[in-house]
């Protein structure tokens, strides 16, 4: 029997490591230490309900385990055979406990191709990874030769996964007919999209997939140095990562003469520090140049001249994961999922408010509905679903118009979004848009590199517009300078995040226009999100003169005889809510 | 370690290592496979469960069938044990009773490779949770 | 060579392959405006980070605004430079680059030559919407004793960077931090004074605003000069001559050395000298030097330092200083021209005149930054009284001749006074580059062999090549010259030099590319390189028309040996006219 504990960074942030030593200690207690193989594989993306320990061979997903959890686990279902039903999933519509994930609305629609070994091998162990197919697709690429591994990329129709959807097969022909005495693949492994982290996710639970996929890049441009530029805050992934590069290097699937190929292909991991503009490619080159991390314009492409003006390739660590399993599956296979001009499958990062929070793996083409309602469970506390954003910081809000619409990157791209790196973060009713945009903004604002004055003087301006808008000092004028300076900064910039940053402004504006204009010429906020437009105002019909308001308002805007209804001061209230907390007649509002 | 020097060594070295995480794979669909339940209570444990069930695990790999061999709790049959329960696919599964090493393998001769029923069947009259 | 095809605003063009848009516009006649852009012509260095994204124009088919000064030409692109999309969008980014610049225009040194201020009026920017509540970037003003830093005018367009860092190999300037806090500067965020600034000046040379501007020293000369306890007297550098004149509307070349003379008379300096006079001295004790290290050599001496290296050029010495520490022994201990001067000045001039030293002031007038650091070293001063007092640039000088309300154009040539306004042709050519050696070599060869030169030109040594070098018959020694301009040329040279690759007996290197006449003080040529052609030939001009051209023949200059130094390298001369070198390492600039 195999007990898989998840090993993601999330589900170890709640004591996963500790889980895994009391399992086996409870094991060893009942004497079942050989029976029963207590592993650590990556993410299974249930992030909301990890941590996550899935017992095979029967199957079965407990969620939300404790180390606490452990002596019933073993007790009751190894030895028992009994499952542990508090810990299993349980269905919000029927309330009845499911044990198989593939029963699960999470995981129902889910198709996982570059999680196919997360949550399912131990990372640490490459042994693991062969066993599952690994590193023969390196091997079958020898054999096909580089022209028609590159044939069959391109036919796959695999598109770059970090966000601008650049056809991979064609980036890999540019760079392979490049010629040079030396030549580079590099990893972006830089993810930084607040609330993405696929490419984590990956790294840590399947990094073997990456080097073989960076090997095979390798192959057929012509390189035989790979890259991996990633983030130093995500120490798990650059463990696990560089235990996999030991151990290929111990099995000879990195070094000298790959297979008796003799191809030579080696790599390294360069450490960011996590400035988001790094993730674009050529500030990524810079900074692994040891240069400031700016964009340069394009062209010169890295395909062109990259790493130390060399040519070079830049893939995301999702494309990568892709790779091997489209060499070995055929470029047929991969095509046939998905959409008509986006191929294959794409993983999301669910946030927000909404119930199933956690990283998901689905075909192109399904829609917002789907992801949201089936596999996202539907809003939380049952509100109303207002927008989604997807894309990451620089992408755009899009409502309830767009719920049908089939994912893929044309369709979020012509709906005024981006498919990004796959960061999706749900909205509902309580949010108000302009602040939605105002805080992605704040984000930009502080990410940008600085070199060109759009992205760097501009961003800034249509942060400190919104921040008049939500303080109830926006004009009309305003809501028309808004638009012009986004248009503008997204026409003008130098590199991709200039180009996007204000989508979300652009997107709010186009999708919730009304809100704009409620700031602006009522000073209200209609989702009661912005404080400067806040009133706490006492229902002098509710209120019976308890005094408790009073008594605990900080800076005494509160005034009342005893037994008589309250009044505040608007003029001194804080709005830091501290009557509204206190009052037990439900008399204090906000309006 | 060795080297891989080549594609075949390398899928050779995945033949071996195939059981290793065959269990992952083919433990999302165990209905596709044998399944046997060894009852490794305490009665069963101490009737020699343990030495049966490390049977099975080896026997059915070096006899390459494809199965599932876990361990289960008490079935109840306390007077029986070592007894076990196999599920061929697509049939109802069959409790069997004192199980030992010779029973055991009869039992994967017969039963399992011919589907041919053996002595010791211990007729079932509960569901449980799984199969209900 | 290869071409391509292009239609420009409906216009056909053929341009060589590699050719930027806005390079293939300016040959149909269209010149796009550009910000942050800079040719520096035969050097063949472009600045062109795209970063200003004024000079952004329409391309067919592309989704954004291109760069054109970036932007490579394509065969059958078509351009389009002034639809409405471009003109709002440059119009925009002006506004946002305006909303984040000081509005000091009136009282801004680069008032009137800010090529912000031009553009702001090219583009008929007349106000700036939003300024009341945009935020303004600030940062700490650096004052150097040559260049003062205001960052809160730099608008990022990266021409100091590209000066200190390729032209120069400096690397004291980068940009810092990130977005609307960008600026440039020296590592570590820590003041000119503590990196490896050498001064050159070539920064604020190329400065489009009034960010990098040079230490204003006219206040206290106009104060000397108004002191009726003290005498005030000027020296000018060679190179003035050639350029000073640019600033009153004359042709680049135009020579105006009597006018000069006769401003600076008119301006109330009580004696009008020539630093030429000081040059003619150097060459005295540099040649003497170098003959008396060669003589050493061929007679087989071990510890004898060749190649010798001139030191008249203070960004250099301070170059070496900090990169080369190492060879500090190397350069020639003969002071710089204006040192030389200063400490005759306040000597033998001071006994001569009965006047203190300290009611002695000494004026510089230097095409040179680094010279305001000069005068101040603390090596240079005797007991806290420094033998320059004041140091200005050629643009300086012209705003004192403005303030004094001069009409330069007018004025009547005039002659400098004796003894130290009198020098030869060897001295004028100093302010060129190659001008310093081929000076050194008239003298040496005829103090060497005895004999007449045969030939008084030395083109070999002349011309705007970044390293030069050539073979020089000392009348059957051949003697091996070369000559380096911009650091980076002299970089390359030094280490050659270091690693024993190169051979040469004597070297001449000059901070600034095309030698003093292309200084950090002097007026602004934007990088035009046919400027500093037309500059040098004026030098060259003045030379040819000098009835002495010699240094070892000017009759002041024996006077002055016979009176009071003796002779050259005695140790009268090597107490007034030599110096030693320290050793600035890298480790100021360290934290």
């Amino acid at each position: 029997m195999h007990m898989l504990v998840c090993g993601g960074t999330g589900c170890r942030a709640s004591a996963s490591d500790a889980i895994v030593e009391t399992l086996k200690s409870e094991l060893a207690a009942k004497g079942m230490e050989n029976e029963v193989q207590v592993i650590m594989t990556g993410c299974f993306g249930f992030c909301e309900k990890g941590p996550i320990v899935k017992v095979l061979p029967d199957n079965t997903f407990y969620t939300q385990v404790t180390p606490a959890d452990s002596a019933e686990i073993v007790a009751e279902h190894i030895v028992k055979g009994r499952k542990v039903n508090r810990l299993l999933y349980t269905d919000p519509e029927n309330k009845q406990h499911i044990s198989d994930s593939k029963h699960m609305g999470f995981y129902k629609k889910q198709l996982r191709i570059a999680l196919r070994n997360c949550g399912v091998i131990n990372p640490e162990n490459i042994d693991e990874y062969i066993a599952r197919d690994g590193y023969q697709a390196i091997g079958k690429v020898f054999e096909m030769g580089a022209q028609a591994a590159i044939e069959q990329m391109k036919k796959s129709g695999l598109r770059g996964r970090g966000g601008g959807g650049f056809p991979t097969g064609l980036k890999w022909e540019i760079a392979s007919k490049n010629h040079a005495d030396q030549k580079y693949v590099v990893c972006n492994a830089d993810e930084g999209d607040p609330g993405a982290f696929m490419d984590r996710s990956i790294l840590e639970g399947d990094p073997h997939s990456v080097i073989e996929a960076m090997t095979i890049n390798g192959f057929c441009i012509g390189a035989t140095k790979g890259l991996v530029y990633i983030r130093a805050e995500y120490p798990l992934a650059i463990k696990r990562l560089q235990i996999a590069i030991d151990q290929a290097r111990e099995y000879g699937l990195l070094g000298k003469d790959i297979l008796g190929s003799g191809f030579d292909f080696d790599m390294e991991l360069r450490y960011g520090a996590g400035a988001f503009v790094c993730g674009e490619e050529t500030a990524l080159i810079h900074s692994m140049e040891g240069e400031r991390g700016e964009p340069t314009v394009k062209p010169p492409f890295p395909a062109e001249s990259g790493y130390l003006g060399k040519p070079t390739n830049v893939n995301n660590v999702e494309t990568f994961a892709n790779i091997p399993v489209i060499i070995l599956k055929g470029a047929e296979w991969f095509s046939a999922i998905g959409s008509e001009k986006s191929k294959g499958t794409k993983v999301f990062a669910l946030a927000g408010k909404i119930n199933n929070v956690g990283l998901i793996e689905v075909p192109m083409g399904t829609t917002l509905r789907e992801v949201i309602y089936e596999i996202g469970g539907g809003i939380k506390n049952g509100k109303k679903f207002k927008a989604v954003q997807t894309g990451g910081p620089s992408g755009g809000c899009l409502t309830e118009k767009h719920l049908d619409t089939p994912i893929d990157y044309d369709n979020l791209l012509a709906a005024g979004s981006m498919m990004g790196s796959g960061g999706m973060i749900v909205m509902d009713e309580d949010d108000c848009m302009v602040s939605v945009a105002k805080f992605y903004l704040d984000f930009t604002v502080e990410e940008s590199c600085g070199k060109c004055s759009p992205c760097r003087i501009g961003n800034k301006r249509l942060f400190e517009l919104l921040e008049r808008i939500t303080k109830g000092e926006g004009t009309m004028e305003d809501l028309d300078r808004l638009r012009n300076l986004s248009e503008v900064i997204k026409d003008s910039s130098l590199c991709g995040l200039g180009q996007t940053s204000p989508n979300p402004v652009l997107s709010t504006l186009d999708n919730f226009y009304d809100e704009y204009i409620a700031h602006v010429t009522e000073r209200k906020c209609p989702a009661g999100q912005c404080k400067s437009l806040m009133q706490y105002v006492v229902d002098q019909e509710a209120c019976v003169g308890c005094t408790a308001c009073a008594r605990n308002c900080p800076v005494n805007a509160i005034a009342g005889d005893r037994k008589k209804p309250h009044v505040i001061d608007t003029s001194i209230c804080i709005k830091c809510g501290a009557c509204i907390e206190k009052c037990k007649f439900n008399a204090i509002s906000i309006q | 370690m060795a080297k891989v020097k080549s594609l075949a060594d390398l899928k050779k070295m995945k033949e071996q290592l195939q059981s290793k995480v065959d269990l992952r794979e083919k433990g999302e669909d165990p209905e596709s496979r044998v399944q046997v339940k060894v009852a490794m209570a305490t009665c069963g444990i101490a009737s020699g469960a343990k030495t049966v069930m490390d049977y099975f695990l080896e026997e059915l790999d070096k006899r390459s069938i494809d199965a599932v061999v876990t361990q289960t709790g008490c079935m109840g049959y306390c007077y029986a044990e070592p007894t076990i329960e196999v599920k061929l696919p697509g049939q109802e599964p069959v409790v069997i009773g004192y199980v030992d090493v010779k029973k055991a393998d009869e039992i994967i001769e017969k039963y399992i490779k011919n589907g041919e029923l053996v002595d010791g069947i211990i007729p079932m009259n509960y569901n449980t949770i799984d199969n209900q | 060579m290869e071409t391509v095809k292009l239609t420009i605003d409906n216009r056909q063009v053929e341009v060589p392959k590699g050719t930027t848009v806005y390079k293939a516009a300016k040959t149909l006649g269209i010149d796009i405006p550009v910000l942050c852009y800079m040719d520096l012509g035969d050097m063949n260095i472009e600045n062109k980070p795209g970063g200003c994204r004024i000079c952004v124009v329409e391309v067919e088919g592309r989704r954004n605004l291109a760069p054109s000064c970036s932007t490579t030409c394509a065969e059958g692109m078509v351009v389009k430079t002034h639809t409405m999309r471009v003109i709002n969008a440059r119009r925009t980014i002006m506004e946002l680059i305006l909303s984040d610049h000081p509005k000091d225009c009136l009282t801004c040194a680069k008032s009137g030559k800010c090529e912000l201020q031009d553009m702001a009026v090219k583009l008929g920017v007349r106000n700036i919407p939003g300024q009341e509540y945009a935020e303004m970037s600030t940062y700490k003003t650096d004052f150097s004793p040559s260049i003062i830093r205001e960052m809160d005018k730099c608008i990022m367009c990266r021409r100091c960077e590209t000066m200190c860092n390729t032209v120069q190999t400096v690397g004291a300037l980068n940009a810092v931090n990130r977005g609307f806090m960008a600026v440039v500067a020296p590592a570590f965020e820590q003041d000119l004074e503590k990196s490896p600034c050498t001064y050159c000046g070539q920064c604020v040379a190329v400065c489009p605003t009034g960010a990098l501007t040079e230490v204003d020293s006219t206040p206290k000369v106009i104060r000397a000069l108004a002191d009726p306890t003290k005498t005030v007297i000027v020296q000018t550098a060679p190179a003035i001559r050639a350029a000073l004149g640019e600033e009153f509307g004359m042709a680049p070349g135009t020579l105006v050395t009597g006018k000069m003379a006769a401003a600076l008379r008119q301006i109330g300096f009580d004696y009008v000298f020539d630093t030429d006079f000081a040059a003619d001295l150097t060459i005295m004790e540099e040649g003497t030097e170098l003959l008396d290290r060669l003589t050493r050599h061929l007679n087989g001496d071990k510890n004898v330092k060749l190649p010798i290296l001139t030191s008249c050029c203070p960004g250099w010495v301070n170059f070496f200083e900090h990169n080369f520490n190492d060879m500090l022994d190397v350069p020639s201990s003969a002071k710089s021209p204006q040192q030389m001067f200063g400490a005759i000045a306040k000597t033998y001039f001071a006994d001569k005149m009965s006047v203190k030293r300290e009611d002695l002031v000494v004026v510089s007038v230097m095409p040179c930054l680094a010279k305001k650091y000069e005068a101040q070293r603390d090596e240079f001063k005797v007991n806290g009284n420094p033998d320059v007092d004041f140091s200005i640039s050629t643009r300086e000088l012209a705003h004192l001749i403005k303030e004094f309300n001069i009409n330069f154009a007018d004025l009547a040539d005039e002659d400098f006074d004796r003894p130290l306004g009198e020098s030869t042709g060897a001295a004028v050519i100093f302010g060129a580059t190659g001008g310093v050696i081929e000076a050194a070599v008239r003298t040496a060869y005829e103090v060497h062999t005895g004999k007449k030169l045969p030939k008084m030109d030395f083109t070999e040594l002349r011309g705007m090549e970044g390293i030069r070098s050539a073979t020089i018959d000392f009348d059957g020694l051949p003697i091996n010259i070369g000559v380096a301009h911009g650091l980076g040329n002299a970089r390359k040279l030094l280490e050659d030099v270091r690693s024993g690759k190169a051979n040469y007996h004597a070297i001449e290197v000059m901070a600034c590319p095309g030698g003093c006449i292309g200084g950090g003080g002097q007026p602004l040529h934007h990088g035009d390189s046919s400027i500093l052609k037309a500059r040098a030939a004026a030098i060259y001009r003045e030379d040819a028309e000098k009835p002495i051209r010699k240094s070892h023949e000017n009759p002041y200059i024996h006077k002055l040996y016979e009176e009071f130094l003796g002779k050259p390298m005695s140790e009268k001369a090597h107490h007034l006219l030599h110096t030693h070198y320290f050793d600035k390492g890298n480790k100021d600039i360290y934290i």
